[in-house]
């Protein structure tokens, strides 16, 4: 199994009383009336800060919604979101749009990468958007974390599916942004590419400090993670620290046998 | 899988609209186009029918009005005519003869009570009133008041009198070929006539007044001869014809007239028709590109379902004829609509083209199944032809990428076979037309044509080879101004060459044919201003709209105003030289002519020009091969001694002025039959600046005939007709140029819908809906200005090789480029541009991040 290759991180101090993102009371229903869906009910929950967090559950089980929420990329029913001292309910489309281009960074299942840009070009698109001059030193830091150094120039479409979805986690670190937001980022890797990619992410967690947020359904990835989160039916039903792949996988057959007698 | 095109349709309304609405102009212009033509044709041939209905024979005066009166010149510088009263009356008693309706005419000009001539530039005539038995005309129905009976009456058309503020009891002003005349408003007219009902005036006067004004007393231009129930046209022309003196009447019979007025009439409404369909030829054919280009884009998202369709038994064959038969509908159900629009523009088209002087009757419209299955026709096999190249690559497409997950990267088939072609049709269009660039007259002229088609033609086929570098040029200037999304704007553009190219070609043939057009138009009037600055010192022009000239009394008139210091008449008169040479000769008063003309001489001088000596104009003398000294034979179109032999003793430099030759006085007025001046040149002492213009009018007794302009207003004479001509230009192209932008905004329409998913993690990353806005209307303004750069180019170097061939005809011709117009095109596509984005930029702008990723 790869991830037992990955060493445990050392937890830095300062991480344990920061609070990167926080949800308060949390809830999300679409629709209205005989077709209103509960996504999310009343879910608090405390992302820390250089922690790598993994959400798990069925589908259905609210843990893209919670995502999705907290980048500010779905709006709230009640309750609260807040990276760091931002509260997300107080924000119209255009705030929302310059925290997540400043605050957050992205990546997604279908690598998203823009056909027309070369390898740097996408990684440095969001500092080009928000007009910032890219710190140089720290790209090609991750750059080169990621392995990608030798592949700047090409555009996607020369790139595996493994080597576009390290584009994306270089694009999602080089702006050094407060939280990544991760969703299902090895859904369409095989298992060597995603192991890879997993690490990245565990190694800017504990080498660069960077809080990552992860959505997963599959407990390999999970196990990367420093703590996991388990929703179902828009609860948080239970948490998990310093997970491995057997301990999630554990906990989840748990759930089923429990979701089989209730 | 007619049921699969259909189904197909309806599934993508919205973004067909586009390509439908493009057919629907096109088809609405051809319609349009045939409706108006059918509807004009039949208003003629009514008002024709009606003119002719109860003519049998048409006897017709024989010395034609505009010939330079030979021989038996009458004292008083009028027409005479073979055509009175006693020949009438010996018509009249023709067995088979019912009646004999003596007419005549002559152009009249009525002037309205603000002073301004009332009809159009021409064919507005006065006429005289024949009562019948009855007392009445029964061609000119009285609406009020009565015939006019006395020489100090006359009667108006309905119109006119409208026009020109005239209730009965007025007192009007007209002129026929002398001084105004003022006779009182007696009766109001309606009539048939096609001349009036296009809008010519008409005055009427009682018999013996109009033969006082237009010939002589007892005279007539016509006689029209109706026939007994029963009775043979033909047999009856013969008798006329037997009555005639020789050589001074014709006899018509009325079925010969009837089928010489249609041929003119066929003629005349044929070229016009031509023209226009020309224009909606255009028009469609910039449409090709957009129906192409939105097959093809529609093709490639539906990829996976063509994929399944096949791997599920559909054939090649069937799945191109379910895109033929989808391209089918959406043609048949855009001509639908077009021919209804079409309808709307032929009841447009009559008041439109009159109002620039063209003068079509009015009418009912008329709707012939042929227009109606031509516009539909059209529609159908432009869509379907348009949707077969795309219809080929949707065959193309293997069962197996039904199966495949990975999103292909779109398969860019080289470009190596479409720029060789392009290079290849390119060079031959540039070679005609630089062949066509060292020709001197305009009998290049179908050399031009065909290379300005291959010249577009091949720049169309290269234009996705063109794009990569204008675009990133372009792309350029985004990203320095606009930043990222100026950056992205640019990729966006160069992604697909073909389908940029295509929306970009559309732009470009408008374009290129109305930047051909102003170039040529704006070099043709510089160089007639250049040639009115350069040889005119006067600073008034008399000038007459009566064919014969002006009165040569009105120039010693002229003379004494006070404030005018020279007044000199022009009197012009043909001849033949051998060898077939024609010249027009220029005489005046020579020790004048300085004053108001700068003539160069390069051989001889003014004091040369005298007896049999003549000076002619360098082209016309290198056109002879004349030489100083020459002696050649010449044989005056008018008066006597009319062979005589010319010596030229001078030559000098193309004088607008002095056109061909100039001559002394002496030899040129007894061949001025009838003795009038051609124009009028007045120098004013103090210059332009005296406003002499309104004391000369008036010292030439006010008469609406003449034209009294000054520089101002003869260089604005040419600007006008000019400009008339450009503006009509641009409104025909722009309807090519409205179907382009349509076509860039299906393109960028399309291109948003491809790319909702880059769109929508743009949006994730944190580019705002301002920001997704900009990167959509920057890329429409790339694309936009990419045509505009191509159309403009073309455009100025179709101009500058077609220019050539106006050396001969205007030597002060040069090209000059009217760059405050060339600025404004490119402006234009600048706002096309951004309007073209509008709708597709809201459209991305509004998409939610997180659907749009979700989105296949």
């Amino acid at each position: 199994m790869p991830h037992t290759a990955v060493p445990r991180p050392a937890f830095p101090a300062h991480a344990t009383t920061a609070v990167a993102a926080r949800a308060t009371s949390l809830s999300k229903v679409y629709g209205q009336g005989e077709t209103q869906v509960v996504a999310l009910d009343s879910v608090d929950v405390e992302f820390e800060r250089a922690r790598f967090t993994a959400i798990m559950g069925p589908s259905g089980s609210g843990k893209s919604t919670l995502m999705h929420c907290m980048a500010g990329l779905d709006s709230i029913s009640t309750g609260s979101a807040r990276i760091g001292d931002v509260e997300l309910a107080a924000l119209n489309d255009k705030q929302l749009t310059r925290l997540r281009r400043d605050k957050i960074g992205f990546i997604f299942q279908a690598f998203n990468l823009l056909p027309t840009l070369t390898a740097l070009e996408n990684i440095t698109l969001p500092m080009d958007i928000a007009g910032r001059r890219p710190d140089r030193e720290w790209v090609s830091r991750v750059v080169e974390t990621v392995g990608l150094s030798g592949r700047l120039g090409h555009r996607p479409s020369q790139l595996s599916g493994g080597q576009q979805q390290r584009v994306a986690v270089a694009r999602a670190l080089a702006a050094q942004p407060e939280i990544i937001f991760a969703d299902e980022p090895t859904g369409n890797l095989d298992s060597r590419s995603g192991a890879e990619v997993l690490g990245f992410l565990r190694e800017s967690v504990q080498a660069m400090g960077q809080t990552v947020v992860m959505v997963t359904h599959d407990p390999v990835a999970a196990g990367y993670a420093d703590r996991v989160i388990f929703l179902a039916d828009g609860h948080i039903v239970d948490e998990l620290r310093g997970p491995t792949a057997d301990t999630v996988l554990d906990r989840m057959r748990m759930f089923d046998a429990k979701g089989r007698t209730s | 899988m007619l049921r699969t095109a259909l189904r197909n349709i309806v599934a993508h309304k919205a973004r067909l609209m586009m390509t439908a609405l493009a057919v629907v102009l096109g088809t609405a212009f051809v319609s349009g186009t045939l409706i108006f033509s059918d509807t004009v044709g039949a208003a003629y041939r009514n008002a024709m029918s009606k003119n002719l209905k109860d003519v049998a024979v048409s006897v017709q005066s024989a010395s034609p009005r505009n010939a330079d009166g030979d021989g038996e010149e009458p004292a008083d510088g009028r027409r005479d005519s073979a055509l009175t009263d006693p020949l009438a009356d010996r018509i009249r008693t023709l067995p088979g003869v019912a009646s004999v309706r003596p007419s005549l005419s002559g152009d009249t000009i009525v002037v309205g009570k603000d002073n301004q001539p009332l009809g159009r530039e021409w064919g507005n005539r006065g006429v005289n009133y024949v009562p019948d038995r009855d007392g009445k005309d029964s061609r000119y129905p009285l609406r009020e008041g009565r015939a006019p009976a006395s020489a100090g009456e006359l009667a108006l058309d309905a119109k006119s009198a409208q026009r020109g503020g005239y209730a009965l009891g007025d007192t009007v002003r007209f002129a026929t070929d002398g001084p105004a005349l003022t006779k009182k408003l007696v009766g109001i007219v309606g009539t048939d006539d096609p001349q009036v009902t296009s809008g010519a005036s008409l005055a009427l006067f009682d018999t013996s007044t109009a033969q006082k004004l237009f010939l002589h007393p007892g005279q007539y231009d016509e006689l029209v001869v109706t026939a007994k129930p029963g009775a043979d046209n033909q047999a009856l022309t013969e008798q006329v014809r037997t009555l005639l003196p020789k050589d001074r009447a014709v006899a018509t019979s009325g079925t010969e007239l009837a089928s010489q007025e249609a041929r003119f009439i066929t003629e005349s409404t044929s070229s016009l028709t031509k023209m226009l369909l020309t224009f909606a030829g255009i028009a469609l054919f910039v449409g090709v590109f957009i129906i192409a280009n939105t097959f093809t884009m529609l093709i490639a998202q539906r990829s996976r379902e063509i994929a399944l369709m096949r791997a599920v038994g559909a054939s090649r064959r069937q799945v191109v004829r379910s895109v033929l038969a989808e391209a089918g509908l959406l043609g048949l159900a855009s001509s639908a609509v077009g021919f209804a629009l079409g309808l709307g523009i032929a009841v447009g088209l009559r008041p439109l083209l009159n109002a620039t002087g063209a003068g079509f009757p009015d009418g009912p419209l008329v709707l012939r199944p042929s227009a109606v299955l031509t516009a539909l026709g059209v529609g159908v096999l432009v869509t379907v032809l348009a949707a077969w190249l795309p219809s080929r690559k949707a065959a193309r497409i293997a069962p197996i990428e039904a199966l495949s997950t990975v999103e292909a990267p779109p398969a860019q088939r080289g470009l190596v076979l479409r720029n060789t072609l392009g290079a290849v049709v390119t060079a031959l269009g540039v070679a005609a037309m630089l062949y066509v660039s060292t020709q001197k007259d305009s009998g290049a002229l179908t050399m031009a044509m065909a290379g300005g088609v291959l010249t577009l033609t091949g720049v169309i086929i290269l234009a996705p080879l063109l794009s990569r570098p204008l675009v990133a040029l372009a792309g350029k200037v985004t990203t320095r101004l606009f930043g990222v999304t100026g950056k992205l704007a640019k990729e966006n553009a160069l992604r697909n060459p073909r389908r940029t190219a295509a929306t970009a070609s559309a732009l470009m043939i408008g374009l290129a044919l109305i930047t051909g057009m102003t170039v040529g138009g704006h070099s043709v009037q510089r160089a007639t201003d250049e040639m009115v600055a350069k040889d005119l010192k006067a600073d008034y022009k008399v000038t007459s709209s009566h064919f014969d000239g002006i009165d040569p009394q009105l120039s010693k008139k002229a003379a004494r105003v006070s404030g005018v210091e020279a007044v000199v008449p022009l009197r012009q008169v043909g001849l033949r030289t051998t060898g077939d040479g024609f010249l027009s000769l220029t005489g005046t008063d020579l020790t004048q002519l300085p004053k108001v003309t700068d003539v160069r001489f390069e051989r001889g001088s003014y004091d040369a020009v005298r007896g049999n000596g003549i000076a002619v104009s360098r082209t016309k003398a290198k056109e002879l091969g004349w030489k100083v000294g020459d002696t050649v034979e010449a044989e005056f179109f008018s008066g006597k001694a009319k062979k005589q032999k010319l010596t030229i003793t001078g030559i000098y430099q193309d004088n607008g002025i002095v056109r061909d030759a100039l001559g002394a006085a002496s030899l040129i007025d007894p061949h001025k039959k009838p003795f009038k001046d051609d124009e009028v040149l007045v120098k004013a002492a103090d210059g332009a600046s005296a406003g002499l213009g309104k004391e000369i009018r008036d010292a030439l007794g006010n008469s609406p005939l003449l034209k009294v302009q000054d520089r101002d207003a003869l260089r604005n004479q040419d600007a006008g007709a000019i400009n008339t001509m450009l503006n009509m230009m641009y409104g025909l192209l722009g309807m090519a140029v409205v179907i382009a932008v349509l076509g860039v905004v299906n393109t960028l329409a399309m291109s948003v819908f491809e790319r909702t998913r880059e769109i929508g993690m743009l949006r994730a990353i944190g580019l705002p809906r301002t920001g997704i806005k900009q990167m959509v209307r920057l890329e429409s303004v790339v694309i936009s200005l990419f045509g505009a750069v191509l159309g403009i180019g073309v455009g100025v170097f179709l101009a500058w090789a077609g220019g050539s061939m106006t050396a001969n005809s205007l030597p002060t011709y040069e090209m000059v480029l009217p760059w405050g117009r060339l600025a404004l095109f490119f402006g234009i596509a600048l706002v096309v541009g951004v309007l073209a984005a509008a709708w597709p930029a809201r459209r991305a702008a509004r998409l939610n991040p997180l659907e749009s990723i979700g989105a296949q």
